[in-house]
């Protein structure tokens, strides 16, 4: 085998600035072994994106170096980000000469010898195959289904996700040899930023991290601004829970997201960029300062990139924990080294932003979609999705699914296909009963929604939101009254404070909710304070929206209203039959004793504020049903988990 | 510790307003939470009033004033976790702790904090002690979970 | 350039670019606000001030939104007011229900608007929030559960004095104000000029009140008390009555104060001439000896505290003679006591003024000499006004009286003391004199008498010349002080006063101050200046009197050790 001679800087020269179509053969077989089309050693690919780790991927990974060395066998070892299969992790995908890579599911320290021993050997472990990808230039193995055919990734469109979970996110000319920084090199050669601001216009993009605004025209607010400093900053503080889109996207493929920003940096006049990156995604940012390190010393960040005069740096940032920050102005606060605290707005930030000067904030998701769009052009990018919502869209799909994890489809695709096509329909067979969409500041949809098409103008319609991508599903055993509470809940600790209607509001209507998923005081008049607080529910949410400062507080009450008109029996089964359905609130609950376990010591009886608890003095005792009031002291104190909830 | 601090603000290589929340989080690296002491020594460094250093650390999730036990837990409230119970969990660490969330043990063995979604909701419930996760934690598993790191 | 938009049907006029809540005030429609400040950038942050705007589709906040030609605007649409509602409603669901209790029971601006909201239901209850009082500082009291968090108070301490002793702690609902750690405030950067509680609409923050203490004493057998009163008081007193700003109540004041009980009324205003007596003596020595440093004074206790804290101890430079009302009791327990034969422990003196800090400065060791504070306790003018409800007084219905002798006899340069550029001009005038032997005619200084926050003087006579800078803020002190020390600045004499509009709008004050009062109590002092006849500190007879008697000339050893810290605590040891 001939040994390359060919560098990064050669690559970059031969594929990127080379405006010829013909690339040499030396190239050509390069960037073959860069695309591992086919290897000339075992290759073995473990999914290893935060996920993967908290799966156990890396003890997985320490198994297979361990076998490898124990057993002498030259192969090479890949750590990749994420493909999205989060309820098959660990992921191990294996890619021997000759054949094609398949992968395998669940993959614990303790199956790895028996896994590799027989792969190794061209055996394929049928007990936790997952699949195999298709390869042109490889021999396929026999009797093991086409991942591109399982229905999982079938009902996808893999645009932004293409590569991650495929190829080694360490390293930048991998992604040049799929394609990489190629829209960037033309880009710089041929086209004015305005030219690139009218491609994505016309592409239809818009912001995915909620907002929907259309990104050309943030770009070309700031290029139009005045002013000479001008700054881009990419959103990865991703705080929604349920939602690792951006994670993925920063961990599977970080150099797409650095020519996106480049791109957009380019496109809307901005001579310094950010990364603001959530604290806790650690490995993110480790994968992300490597690769933004690699992009430097090959030229494509920093001074004069690809000798075209175009300069951009980006340096990372990360956040100090506050959901807030998500929103634009609170963001671009707390990089000034102030409090996470939204600002009044006019001015926009494309006008006034960080320090002042107009500013360009952009979530990832909209970022890693821009080269794609400036590569294959506008149209293009139109031919997925909607004529109002183009493009596809990542979805973080958690919840009671029989698959959970990272899926990227076209938008317009319903809740129906991904559910049941996709997702595989409710765990252990229960029944749908809601999915929250856009997290806490989200509604949720219902069965009557299953078919409304998943895209900007649909949603708001029927009064839901994109958000950024979460999407919880809830089955039957779920009770709605318990999924508002926790998200009021959510919000009102995330709540920054400056304004009165979210920081008091979403208080008095976390303590409603309160009031009717907890045991009762004995007394009519708290009914019907109970309802009263319900029936203010509406009404306040309604001043909290249109009132709030910012997009925290004006969507706060979204959940709770959306859950109250759609379930609205369940809420009065709380009020007034004071029963929880589901058997959640923990107010409305009731305790048994387990009488094999209950020693007798009295403990729970001597506490019990109801005297609700009969029994003699080593003997089991008996809870009274009647006079339990669910509060739970019994639970607590019980030193032989004896006590349990009915 | 004036000594250290200045190292750390040296090494960050920015002593303006907008440095102040990478050097506050390089100082807590160092010293697991944010003495007292701190906050007046970044205040005099980078000549932010004090009680503008402190609102600051003290709006963000991430500062915390007192230190961590020798084994921290961390318990994932994101929403999938919460559908799996989590709020099980905590109440059950609670029992077992005789602490609440941001409160350390008083030999300083053992602190708990709730934090938000970890993003790895197929395994919910998760928590994390220290740097190990364990995943799909059923009430019954806490005191267990405890014991191994209380016969350490 | 003007624009037209639409509000409530009607066209009205606004300047382009201007907010809609500045076109709304000039033109004479009001709508509520909390949390917004004059001269300062809005936050938006209270949203009491939301309006409906057509083809908006929340409430726009009026204060932080700009006008636009095509706008409709509605101010008081049901929408609009029971949002309103709502936020009053919220506010006081986590408000203490105790207004009977509170001081600004009848004068506080959540009252008013759940007044003017028509609210009458408890419609939402629950947990409100149980903090500590902080009762550690003598001079403002913190009660952080009735903080509805506008960050009016820490704005102005950190935008506006550039001190920023307190801020915005944790977020959400745990949100406090406070100083780092909520330590108490007489640990903090404080330096109690008492313009939080002048910005705060609520009870959350107010002066720690003396008036027990002082009833105790006239009510003492034994005790002697003095009032020192203050003329920045006397003219601001008038508004706590609802008579017209600007009224000289001094008169009004002594009768009053006499009829609670007290058994001399004495002015301030003497304390000043011998006060202004000192600083020129200190100046033409220190012009003598070739000093280049300028002179700073030291009257006003809040910039004492800031450049004790800012420089570790007190600078050198700050003038080493007593304020002025310290002064005047430092006389009257030595020797007015000896006099009038009372033994000095027996005297209780009250000085009544518009300062806040003032009650803070009296507990300061420096100012206890001679074994005595030289003054018992400090009312602020809301203070005074209650004290002389408190004893049934009616101000109507009382006839003027006379300060007491010797030491109500005052020069006018006295009685202008407290303005900003007051002492400067009695400065120069007590100069002028020196060099000259005559009095400075006419004597008001036009070139200190505007509202610059900083104003300069140079004044030349023969081989002496002065460069006299007259400077209030302390953001402003503190920037003229660098550009001093750089020598981009000359000065030889630096008055400094914390307060923005000088002692007239001190932390004492009547809360509810509009401009128009300030501007209208400045005015009564300089007409003062204006009618009096005696302009000068030379020219007080009293001040003549007691030189000769007791205390010298300026420069006397004894004036050293009555007057002048560093003697004093020399003395002492």
């Amino acid at each position: 085998m001939m040994m390359s001679t060919i560098t990064t800087d050669t690559l970059i020269e031969e594929l990127l600035l080379n405006t010829t179509l013909e690339i040499s053969a030396d190239l050509q077989n390069h960037l073959r072994k860069l695309k591992r089309i086919s290897v000339s050693k075992p290759v073995i690919f473990v999914g290893s994106g935060t996920c993967g780790h908290i799966s156990g991927a890396q003890e997985t990974l320490q198994a297979i170096s361990h076998y490898l060395e124990e057993n002498k066998v030259d192969a090479e070892v890949v750590e990749t980000g994420c493909i999205g299969m989060c309820w098959a992790e660990p992921l191990v995908d294996i890619q021997l000469p000759g054949r094609s890579r398949i992968s395998y599911q669940k993959v614990t320290p303790d199956l790895v010898t028996t896994l590799l021993d027989a792969t190794l050997n061209f055996n394929c472990d049928q007990k936790h195959i997952l699949g195999q990808y298709k390869n042109d230039a490889t021999e396929p193995w026999e009797n093991i289904p086409h991942m591109e055919d399982l229905l999982y990734f079938k009902n996808q469109h893999r645009r932004i996700l293409q590569h991650c979970g495929k190829i080694n996110p360490y390293n930048l000319e991998e992604y040049i040899a799929h394609g990489g920084f190629k829209a960037l090199a033309s880009t710089l050669l041929s086209n004015t930023p305005a030219q690139v601001r009218d491609t994505v216009i016309k592409s239809g993009l818009r912001g995915r991290g909620g907002g929907g605004y259309l990104s050309g025209k943030k770009w070309e607010a700031a290029a139009l601004a005045a002013g000479e400093q001008k700054y881009l900053i990419c959103n990865a503080d991703e705080s929604d829970p349920g939602a690792f889109m951006d994670r993925a996207i920063i961990e599977g493929n970080p150099h797409l997201l650095i020519e996106g920003m480049a791109l957009a940096a380019y496109a809307a006049g901005t001579t310094k960029s950010y990364i603001y990156l959530r604290s806790s995604y650690e490995l993110a940012c480790e994968r992300i300062l490597k690769a933004i390190n690699d992009c430097k010393e090959a030229g494509l960040l920093g001074h004069n990139i690809l000798n075209s005069g175009f300069n951009l740096n980006i340096t990372i940032r990360t956040g100090a924990g506050a959901f807030v920050c998500g929103e634009e102005t609170a963001l671009i606060n707390s990089l000034e080294g102030k409090r996470g605290i939204p600002r009044p707005r006019p001015p926009y930030p494309t006008q006034q932003g960080l320090f002042n000067k107009p500013t360009v904030v952009n979530n990832v998701e909209t970022l890693a979609n821009v080269p794609g769009i400036i590569a294959g052009g506008a149209q293009k990018y139109k031919q997925a999705g909607t004529e109002k919502s183009p493009g596809t869209k990542v979805f973080a799909i958690t919840g009671k699914l029989e698959k959970s994890g990272l899926i990227e489809v076209p938008m317009g695709t319903t809740l129906r296909e991904i559910i049941f096509d996709i997702a595989g329909g409710i765990k252990k067979g229960k029944a749908f009963k809601a999915a929250q969409i856009g997290g806490p500041s989200g509604s949720c949809l219902v069965s009557e929604h299953l078919d409304t098409p998943i895209e900007y103008e649909s949603l708001e319609a029927i009064d839901a939101i994109m958000g950024s991508g979460g999407l919880v599903v809830v089955d039957e055993d779920t009770c709605m009254v318990d999924l508002a509470k926790f998200f009021i809940d959510f919000l009102q600790n995330a709540s920054c404070g400056k304004c009165i209607p979210c920081r008091e509001g979403t208080h008095r209507m976390l303590e409603i909710l309160e009031g009717i998923t907890r045991r009762p005081e004995e007394g009519n008049h708290k009914t019907l304070d109970r309802f009263k607080g319900v029936m203010q529910l509406e009404e306040l949410g309604r001043v909290i929206s249109e009132t709030s400062l910012c997009g925290l507080g004006k969507t706060a009450p979204k959940p709770l209203l959306s859950t109250l008109k759609y379930f609205s029996e369940e809420f009065e089964e709380h009020i007034y039959e004071r029963k929880c359905r589901s058997n959640i609130c923990r107010g409305l609950r009731t305790y048994t004793i387990d009488t094999e376990a209950c020693t007798g010591c009295t403990l729970c009886a001597a506490k019990c504020p109801e005297n609700a608890i009969i029994g003699a003095p080593k003997h089991p005792h008996f809870i009274v049903e009647d006079k339990c009031n669910g509060c739970g002291i019994c639970y607590e104190v019980c030193k032989f988990d004896a006590v349990l909830l009915k | 510790m004036e000594e250290k601090i200045q190292q750390i603000i040296s090494s960050h290589k920015g002593t303006k307003r907008e440095d102040l929340i990478p050097v506050l989080q390089k100082v807590q690296e160092e010293y697991n939470h944010l003495p007292e002491e701190a906050i007046y020594t970044i205040s005099n460094q980078l000549g932010i009033p004090a009680s503008k250093v402190y609102s600051i650390a003290s709006f963000y999730n991430l500062f915390r004033f007192q230190r961590t036990g020798k084994y921290h837990i961390c318990l994932c409230r994101g929403t999938a976790c919460h559908l799996s119970k989590s709020a099980e969990l905590l109440r059950k660490l609670k029992k077992e702790l005789k602490i609440e969330p941001g409160q350390a043990t008083p030999g300083g063995l053992f602190s708990i904090e709730t934090v938000p979604c970890m993003g790895a909701c197929h395994l919910s419930p998760i928590l994390r002690v220290n740097k190990v996760y364990y995943t799909k934690v059923e009430t019954s598993r806490v005191k267990t979970i405890l014991n191994t790191y209380r016969n350490k | 350039m003007l624009i037209d938009i639409e509000v409530n049907g009607k066209i009205i006029k606004a300047k382009k670019e201007e907010t809609i809540l500045s076109a709304l005030q000039r033109n004479g429609l009001n709508v509520p606000t909390l949390c917004s400040m004059k001269d300062l950038m809005p936050t938006g942050a209270c949203r009491m001030c939301a309006v409906e705007i057509e083809g908006f589709q929340g409430l726009i906040p009026a204060c932080s939104f700009p006008v636009n030609g095509w706008m409709r605007i509605k101010t008081h649409s049901p929408r609009v007011v029971t949002a309103r509602k709502t936020i009053v409603e919220l506010l006081l669901s986590n408000h203490p229900d105790d207004c009977l209790y509170c001081i600004r029971n009848g004068n506080c601006k959540l009252q008013n608007l759940a007044e003017e909201m028509n609210v009458h239901d408890r419609r939402f209850f629950g947990s409100k929030k149980k903090q500590k009082i902080d009762n550690s500082s003598p001079a403002i009291v913190r009660e952080p559960d009735k903080c509805i968090l506008c960050g009016r108070c820490v704005r102005y301490c950190d935008e506006v004095l550039g001190i920023a002793a307190i801020e915005f702690i944790r977020r959400g609902t745990h949100a406090t104000i406070g100083p780092e750690f909520n330590k108490s405030l007489n640990n903090s950067t404080c330096i109690h000029c008492g313009q939080c509680i002048m910005n705060c609409p609520t009870g959350a923050l107010h002066e720690k009140t003396s008036s027990t203490k002082v009833s105790k004493a006239i009510y003492h057998p034994q005790k002697h008390v003095i009032a020192i009163t203050d003329s920045a008081m006397a003219v601001s007193l008038a508004e706590e009555f609802g008579l017209r700003a600007g009224k000289d109540m001094s008169g009004i004041v002594n009768a009053a104060l006499r009829a609670i009980g007290f058994d001399a009324v004495f002015d301030s205003a003497f304390g000043a001439d011998l006060y202004v007596q000192e600083l020129v003596y200190e100046l033409q020595e220190r012009k003598r000896e070739g000093t280049k440093q300028p002179l700073l004074s030291g009257h006003c206790p809040a910039w004492m505290k800031h450049a004790r804290q800012t420089s570790g101890n007190l600078p050198d430079d700050i003038t080493t003679a007593l304020p002025p009302h310290h002064q005047l009791g430092r006389i009257l327990k030595t020797y007015y006591a000896e006099k009038k034969n009372i033994d000095p422990s027996d005297i209780f003196i009250v000085s009544l003024n518009t300062c806040t800090a003032k009650k803070e400065e009296i507990t300061n060791n420096a100012y206890v000499n001679g074994g005595f504070p030289n003054i018992d306790v400090s009312m602020t003018t809301r203070e005074t006004a209650d004290f002389i409800k408190l004893h049934g007084i009616d101000i109507h219905q009382i006839e003027e009286e006379l300060t007491d002798l010797p030491f109500g006899m005052a020069s006018t340069a006295g009685k202008i003391h407290t303005l900003a550029g007051g002492l400067t001009e009695a400065v120069i005038r007590n100069l002028f004199f020196s060099a000259k032997g005559r009095e400075l005619r006419p004597p008001r200084i036009t070139k200190l008498r505007n509202t610059k926050s900083i104003k300069e003087y140079l004044f030349k006579e023969g081989e002496l010349q002065l460069k006299l800078i007259a400077v209030n803020g302390i953001k402003e002190a503190m920037e003229v002080m660098e550009e001093v020390r750089l020598g981009t600045r000359s000065a030889d004499f630096i008055e400094v006063l914390a307060c923005r509009d000088g002692c007239i709008g001190g932390g004492g004050q009547p809360l509810r101050q509009p401009a128009e009062n300030v501007k209208s109590r400045r005015k009564a002092l300089y007409d003062i200046d204006n009618k009096g006849s005696i302009n000068v500190a030379e020219k007080n007879p009293e001040i003549e009197e007691l030189a000769n008697r007791f205390l010298g000339a300026p420069g006397s050893k004894k004036r050293a050790t009555m007057l002048h810290i560093r003697e004093i605590k020399k003395a002492a040891l």
